[in-house]
């Protein structure tokens, strides 16, 4: 609409005569103030529009970072306000803190665990779900059902149900049937079974949801691939899945990869009810131990140390995810 | 099939031949399916067997799939215990699932068409630090806005549960890519009829969005009942708990009554189960949308 009016002045400027010019210098005052009052109300619109947002997460993220930060150059014990700052001790401190350091090892140890599985085994039951003609949707709902529950759930059925020390839990009933006695999984420190509980029960709730991920990948390598290999003397199976099916799985791959790492970083819920009490030394999380400083102990200084160190981490991996992902880049 | 014989000169890679290999190897195929289905499908078996079972059933070393009879007894015996806040939890978590999936379609709703849409000159400005926000989970930075939220004197009560997650900027940024590709024609007849951005939006847009509005809120919804972390450190009274922290705090306590235990994950998870087969559709594109949430 507003374009045409600015090419009129455009035209004037070709014969310049005197009153002409003071007409279009007028103009373009007017013009000038009917955008600024446009760009007003569009900015008013916008506002309205994202205002809520915007102000939400102003309060809800980016203060509480910035108040973080602060908190974590200082004391803040059983306050919520700093009293005396102390520099980058509480940072010193956590680094120094065996608990710390050996939470973000427990990570690492659980990534090796539940990375490799998760990935292994929702790729498999893509392949084996898209293979098969009959009864795929069913399949599909069954393996992707475990993602309506919630982490405590799950915890209470492995922890009370399948996993119990008794013996009339689950796993020690298999354990009789090959005349085998009945096993402390949970509380036994070495051998460290109650790995096998915390990889297994993650892999139950999680691996629908890369399932679907990767069978999205399937659905999307164009058939007549397959065909031209056929054709070339492939085999269908492992040749075809090697040279055409993983190598155009990579984004799903990377995609599955990455947010699974990002994932067990925050791992939580289940460790926090399955090895609640005592056994929670044996198998720590960065977050379950940040809750006990923070929670229990009610040490904010340290505790915000501990959340930005983790959010550094955090970020470090997201941004290996871009990268890899290729967000950002042109083609 | 004869005529199919005749000709068989030309390759005809999709019509199958039934050959032993194949036979056996759809057995296989099918038969691990299977098995694979009854391991996932047994936790939820578990919840349901014990659930309804006597103690005495569930402690007996000689385990059996099902168990003496089915006492239906428990879930009153559930409802009215004292020691188990399960209603509270349920009515609680009901509400904030409620109100977090509702408030954060809405806000984020908004903003995301905020900024596909609206011509503002910091409007890439302000997208770039929601884009930011995507970076950081909201579980890692739960100790920096529980100070916040605490100093709001928001422990314990329900807007303290609800309102630090209904701003999303993954929600939001998913709304943004939707409207992107939302046909500017139909936008522009709005205009024509005289509609602002407000109008152009809530009759024109937001009939038409109908499918990414249920995906993203069956995953909110889901997320916001499972979530346990946040409720677990808000929620520091039993009257305030949702009904993770409720069994949670349960499975915890000394003397674990394990019918009723497991009687209250079966309850709890039964909405979802319901959510999930009506709309299941909209969860697994919810999901591929969204990669992973929450």
């Amino acid at each position: 609409m507003y374009s045409e009016k600015k090419v009129e002045p455009m035209k004037s400027l070709s014969t310049p005569s005197q009153p002409e010019i003071i007409s279009l210098r007028n103009d373009t005052k007017a013009s000038r103030q009917r955008i600024k009052q446009q760009n007003r109300k569009a900015a008013l619109v916008f506002w309205c529009f994202a205002g809520p947002l915007i102000l939400g997460l102003t309060v809800f993220f980016y203060i509480p970072i910035i108040w973080a930060v602060v908190l974590s150059f200082a004391n803040a014990r059983a306050t919520l306000t700093p009293t005396g700052f102390v520099g980058f001790q509480n940072y010193i401190d956590m680094f120094k803190d065996s608990a710390f350091t050996s939470s973000l090892g427990t990570f690492l140890l659980f990534a090796l665990f539940i990375v490799p599985t998760t990935f292994a085994a929702s790729l498999g039951m893509a392949l084996l779900v898209n293979s098969v003609k009959k009864a795929q949707g069913f399949f599909r709902s069954v393996f992707f059902l475990p993602t309506a529950c919630s982490y405590v759930l799950a915890s209470a059925v492995w922890r009370m149900g399948i996993f119990s020390g008794t013996d009339s839990g689950l796993a020690n009933t298999v354990l009789h049937l090959f005349h085998l006695n009945s096993f402390d999984w949970i509380t036994t420190p070495t051998p460290p079974w109650f790995w096998l509980v915390l990889v297994t029960v993650r892999l139950w709730l999680q691996v629908g949801i890369y399932m679907i991920i990767f069978v999205a990948g399937l659905q999307e390598i164009p058939r007549e691939l397959y065909e031209a290999s056929y054709v070339d003397g492939a085999k269908k199976g492992w040749e075809t899945f090697r040279a055409i099916t993983f190598p155009l799985l990579r984004n799903a791959s990377i995609s599955v990869l990455l947010l699974n790492i990002i994932a067990a970083f925050q791992a939580f819920d289940e460790f926090y009810n399955i090895m609640f009490g005592g056994n929670l030394s044996l198998a720590r999380p960065p977050l379950v131990y940040i809750y006990q400083v923070a929670m229990f102990n009610q040490d904010f200084g340290h505790g915000s140390a501990g959340a930005l160190i983790l959010t550094i981490i955090i970020i470090a991996f997201t941004l290996l995810q871009g990268r890899f992902l290729g967000f950002g880049k042109k083609d | 099939m004869a005529t199919l014989v005749s000709q068989s000169m030309r390759p005809r890679p999709h019509k199958p031949k039934l050959t032993t290999g194949k036979v056996v190897s759809a057995i296989l195929r099918y038969g691990t399916l299977i098995i694979m289905a009854l391991f996932f499908l047994l936790p939820f078996y578990l919840m349901v067997r014990n659930g309804l079972a006597t103690e005495m059933d569930i402690s007996s070393p000689q385990w059996s799939f099902f168990p003496g009879s089915l006492h239906f007894e428990n879930i009153t015996e559930l409802f009215s215990d004292p020691d188990v806040p399960f209603v509270d939890g349920m009515i609680n978590s009901t509400l904030v699932a409620v109100l977090q999936t509702t408030g954060q379609i809405l806000v984020c709703m908004l903003a995301g068409y905020g900024l596909a849409r609206i011509p503002y000159r910091w409007s890439n400005t302000i997208f770039y630090s929601v884009l930011l926000t995507l970076m950081i989970p909201f579980a890692v930075i739960f100790v920096p806005v529980y100070v916040i939220v605490s100093s709001f004197q928001w422990v314990n009560t329900l807007q303290g549960l609800v309102v630090p997650g209904i701003f999303s900027g993954f929600t939001t940024f998913l709304f943004r890519q939707f409207f992107l590709s939302f046909p500017h024609e139909l936008e522009e007849a709005g205009r024509v009829d005289g509609l602002g951005y407000w109008g152009i939006f809530w009759r024109i847009v937001v009939p038409n969005s109908g499918g990414i509005i249920s995906a993203l809120s069956v995953i909110t919804f889901i997320a916001a009942w499972n979530a346990f972390l946040w409720p677990l450190a808000v929620g520091q009274d039993s009257s305030a708990y949702t009904i993770q922290v409720v069994i949670s705090a349960f499975m915890n306590s000394q003397n674990v009554n394990m019918h009723e235990l497991f009687l209250s994950t079966a309850i709890a998870i039964l909405p979802l189960v319901v959510i999930f087969f009506i709309l299941q559709r909209f969860i697994v594109e919810g999901y591929k949308q969204s990669g992973l949430k929450g």
